[in-house]
């Protein structure tokens, strides 16, 4: 690809543009007299040559010292604390310059873009929220009066004096403004989501209470399912191993894992899958909601500390809350303030039991869905080895989709699987199953075999569902003797950055990194929601729109997940139908668009 | 989908996987400063699901209703004390059709006059008794003949005797429509794969439109519960579960809980060597509220012969013979 713009490989602890973000703390920290700072760390990273490992420069000092019987002593300190960082920083960027991936290319890698909007834009937002909120009120006034009927379903008569079931503003929320756009959410499809899917027209003459179905069905481009290898297909080598299957093994055993066992095809998924992702063991769960939220709890109890980011998903939210553990959030990939949280729980310990917590586990997941962006894992895997805390990394988005060979976002890094503690992603996003899998040392998965309620209370995964994933998994990794594997996640990485690089250039906000297949174009108004789901629908495209609840109230969005089934004349129809779209309703609010003026952007 | 057909009621919510049918669907009602009662009996997906929703729970004896009316009525003088306060407590009850610890039936007709009583809404988990229960496999409601319409939620899970993934939510849409947008294992989740979706409509098509298969099940139910305390009787083993459960609880009596242990597991080893599989139930005891008895689970099913019930229940009876006259090592 040609271009005249060059792009930094992210570096861990980038320093430079954050003057403006320093704390309070952190400008006391900077004064102390003794040489503890946060620089040293070192971290193991996989290359072309063998693993080559990086440290700062007073690594090894460090370490002496912590280790002998000395004590450490004052020293006075050549300059402050500032100019130490930046020192180091550019030692490690000559470090790291020349060190080339498994594959032996110069990875270039695109660092994160959260464009900040301006404050009139917010306020605009909120405006037109409470818009909407008066509207909603004065309508529930005319239900109240009579003069409107109500077509909302309603508690029986029999019950009326039971207490009310649904908070009354939650349930206005609902009756109000969400069933205004209900027909841009829950379409019924009528066809495999593959690059194309066939959805069943349906018109509604009462504003969305109620549909009725034309009787015909369009083709709309897919730009909503997570498929992100184009496995989503009902011909092929997996679809006929998994029919094959359901011959010989059935569909599933009626009984528990303890009980009665699992499947063939279930154990050889779990070997091929520790096998894909070079760890010892793996574990596989038929559900990967249920894969977070039933194992945090046997990870950590309440002795423990749980570090996660902010924007991590619903089900590691529920998990860390069952667990018991103390809970603290980190602002979306700062480390300076990962770090800060892991120097406070460190020296001040569980506030309810004075002592030390037994056990910090930092959370964060590969590739964040709303927000497209790539977590920094070897700054953290930096972090977690100074401070001694463990890892768990979901990569429930990224497995199949980042890294040259498609393990994810450890291989995207170059950083060493060993170094992640607990390895958890599902199969349902790019290998077009269903179902969740936890990978690490044989110790890990013994004792999660041992006590994870999964295996007690609910069944196994079904045989056709773990075969489709065994073909999948082998044409990724080449175990069937084509390069389809190689040609799909060639062909996703293109799509993603031709893709990202041409919306930067025509004018919108989109958040995240480059490489991540994830792609969340702001609108920023609720109302854009609605309009953007019919409109791009008429125009035969099919979009996934989100607004409050799922993302803050200023922050709605529109999310295409891109495939490597997509072709170039797909992509080129969508982002023709998002231009001209964007350009009558104003959505194009990027003040970046001059600096991708004048790129050439090759496919 | 056909659910609602099935049972008659207005709307269905389909999720993916059983466990988080019934973990996601009771904290999507039930929140902080809610008052739920629940049968100590009931399994981990409630418990879990309880825990989940962060209100106060009241354990009720197993299938005591007195007990239940006691809590009831205490928290009936609470609410008289402070009205402004009870207006606001949303009140749940939560049972099962069948209780997978101890094979019996909930007394269903007395729980709803206790819900007409007290103004408590009532979930029924109906996991193991839809498709087993019923004249025509409908459940509890229909075993009992109460109205469907005055349940307020009926959860169960497609694993049992549907033989699919996954599980789902009945009622009437005005309480079952809430969980599209809050239940958080149907938001947030993947849906279930189509294969499995399709799979579960055969059964239900098939168990509509042959319900002599309940009729087996029943015979074969009744004569295997009565076989079996036939020929357990004499041992230290006893049997335990209603007529008309197709799952028995085999328990072995004794003081010693390692001995108790010890002496199940050589019944299914021994029984395993005569062809005959049955299975040590296994729950996570650390983690489960009250721990349950240990106790072997006996399954059968409406395609066995009688030859089939026949065999099993005399090699059950020597087995268990032998497994009672060996002595403790």
């Amino acid at each position: 690809m040609a271009e005249t713009l060059t792009l930094p490989a992210t570096l861990p602890f980038d320093m430079d543009n954050e003057e403006h973000r320093r704390t309070k703390s952190a400008r006391i920290f900077s004064k102390l007299p003794f040489r503890i700072h946060p620089l040293s760390w070192s971290v193991s990273l996989k290359t072309h040559s063998g693993t080559k490992v990086i440290q700062s420069s007073d690594a090894k000092g460090f370490k002496a010292n912590f280790f002998s019987k000395e004590k450490i002593r004052p020293t006075s300190s050549s300059g402050n604390y500032d100019t130490l960082r930046k020192n180091d920083i550019s030692s490690q960027s000559k470090a790291l310059e020349n060190i080339l991936d498994v594959n032996g290319n110069i990875p270039t890698r695109a660092e994160n873009e959260f464009e900040p909007v301006s404050r009139v834009i917010a306020l605009w937002c909120y405006i037109s929220w409470t818009v909407l909120l008066i509207f909603a009120y004065f309508r529930e006034f005319l239900l109240k009066i009579g003069l409107e009927k109500s077509k909302a379903t309603k508690e029986l008569d029999k019950q009326k004096d039971f207490v009310p079931l649904y908070n009354s503003f939650e349930s206005l929320y609902t009756r109000r403004m969400y069933m205004r756009v209900r027909d841009v959410f829950e379409r019924p499809i009528a066809s495999v989501p593959g690059a194309v899917v066939k959805i069943k027209d349906r018109i509604t003459q009462d504003y969305c209470w109620t549909f009725q179905f034309t009787g015909t069905e369009t083709e709309i481009i897919n730009t909503g399912s997570y498929n992100y290898l184009g496995f989503a297909e009902n011909k092929g080598p997996c679809a006929d191993a998994s029919a094959l299957s359901i011959d010989e093994y059935g569909l599933g055993t009626c009984s528990t894992i303890h009980e009665q066992g699992q499947s063939l095809p279930q154990c050889k998924l779990e070997k091929l899958v520790a096998q894909f992702l070079g760890v010892d063991e793996a574990i596989c769960f038929s559900m990967g909601f249920a894969t977070n939220s039933m194992n945090a709890p046997c990870l950590v109890d309440k002795h423990g500390l749980i570090i996660s980011d902010e924007y991590n998903h619903a089900s590691l939210i529920l998990g860390c809350r069952l667990s018991g553990a103390s809970i603290k959030v980190f602002k979306h990939n700062d480390m300076n303030d990962l770090e800060r949280i892991l120097r406070n729980a460190i020296a001040n310990g569980n506030p309810k039991t004075r002592r030390p917590y037994k056990k910090i586990l930092i959370i964060i997941e590969g590739i964040y869905s709303m927000e497209g962006s790539i977590c920094n894992l070897p700054a953290i895997i930096a972090l977690k080895k100074k401070y001694k805390c463990y890892l768990y990394l979901d990569e429930a988005h990224s497995i199949g989709a980042m890294g040259p060979t498609g393990r994810g976002v450890v291989e995207y890094w170059g950083c060493d699987p060993k170094d992640v503690d607990i390895m958890m992603g599902t199969f349902t996003k790019s290998f077009g199953a269903a179902g969740g899998y936890i990978g690490g040392t044989k110790a890990v998965i013994s004792h999660l075999r041992k006590s994870s309620p999964t295996g007690y209370y609910s069944m196994p995964m079904s045989p056709p569902v773990a075969q489709q994933i065994i073909e999948s998994m082998s044409i990724i990794m080449g175990k069937d003797g084509t390069i389809e594997g190689e040609k799909r996640i060639e062909q996703l990485a293109r799509n993603s950055r031709y893709f990202r690089r041409n919306l930067k250039k025509m004018g919108f906000i989109v958040y995240g990194s480059d490489d991540s297949p994830v792609v969340p174009i702001m609108l920023f108004f609720p109302a854009y929601c609605g309009v953007w789901g019919r409109e791009m629908l008429k125009r035969k495209i099919g979009i996934v729109v989100v607004s409050f609840p799922a993302t803050a109230m200023t922050e709605s969005r529109a999310r295409i997940c891109l495939s490597a089934a997509h072709t170039k004349e797909m992509l080129d129809k969508v982002l023709k139908e998002i231009d001209d779209f964007g350009n009558i309703t104003g959505a194009k609010w990027s003040r970046r668009a001059h600096l991708y003026k004048d790129i050439q952007i090759e496919y | 989908m056909p659910f609602f057909n099935m049972i008659s009621c207005e709307e269905a919510v389909l999720y993916s996987y059983g466990f988080a049918t019934i973990a996601s669907a009771i904290p999507a009602y039930a929140k902080r400063g809610d008052v739920i009662f629940a049968d100590k009996g009931v399994n981990f997906a409630i418990q879990k699901g309880l825990q989940a929703s962060r209100s106060r729970i009241e354990w009720f004896e197993h299938n005591d209703v007195e007990d239940l009316e006691r809590l009831l009525e205490i928290q009936a003088e609470k609410d008289r004390k402070n009205p402004k306060i009870a207006a606001k407590t949303r009140r749940f009850m939560v049972v099962e059709g069948l209780y997978t610890k101890t094979a019996d039936l909930c007394p269903l007709p007395q729980l709803m006059a206790l819900k007409w009583k007290y103004k408590v809404r009532i979930f029924i988990d109906e996991s193991y008794s839809f498709g087993v229960v019923g004249k025509t496999g409908r459940g509890v409601t229909e075993h009992f003949g109460v109205d469907v319409i005055d349940v307020d939620m009926i959860m169960a899970s497609l694993e049992n005797s549907i033989a699919s993934t996954g599980g789902f939510c009945v009622g009437r849409s005005y309480i079952v429509g809430h969980q599209r947008l809050s239940g958080l294992g149907y938001c947030f989740s993947a849906s279930l794969p189509p294969l499995l979706a399709t799979a579960a409509s055969e059964a239900l098509r098939i168990m509509k439109e042959e319900p002599e298969r309940f009729t087996r099940l029943r015979a074969n139910a009744k004569s295997f519960h009565l076989g079996l305390k036939r020929a357990l009787e004499g041992t230290h083993f006893q049997v335990q579960g209603s007529e008309l459960s197709p799952m028995q609880h085999v328990i072995y009596e004794h003081p010693d809980p390692k001995v108790v242990d010890h002496k199940l597991d050589m019944l299914v080893d021994e029984l395993y060597n005569r062809s005959i599989l049955i299975t040590r139930s296994r729950y996570l005891d650390k983690e489960e509220a009250f721990p349950p008895a240990q106790s072997d689970k006996v399954m059968t099913n409406s395609e066995m012969s009688e030859e089939e019930v026949v065999i099993a229940l005399s090699e059950i009876q020597q087995a268990a013979q032998k497994v009672d006259a060996t002595l403790d090592e």
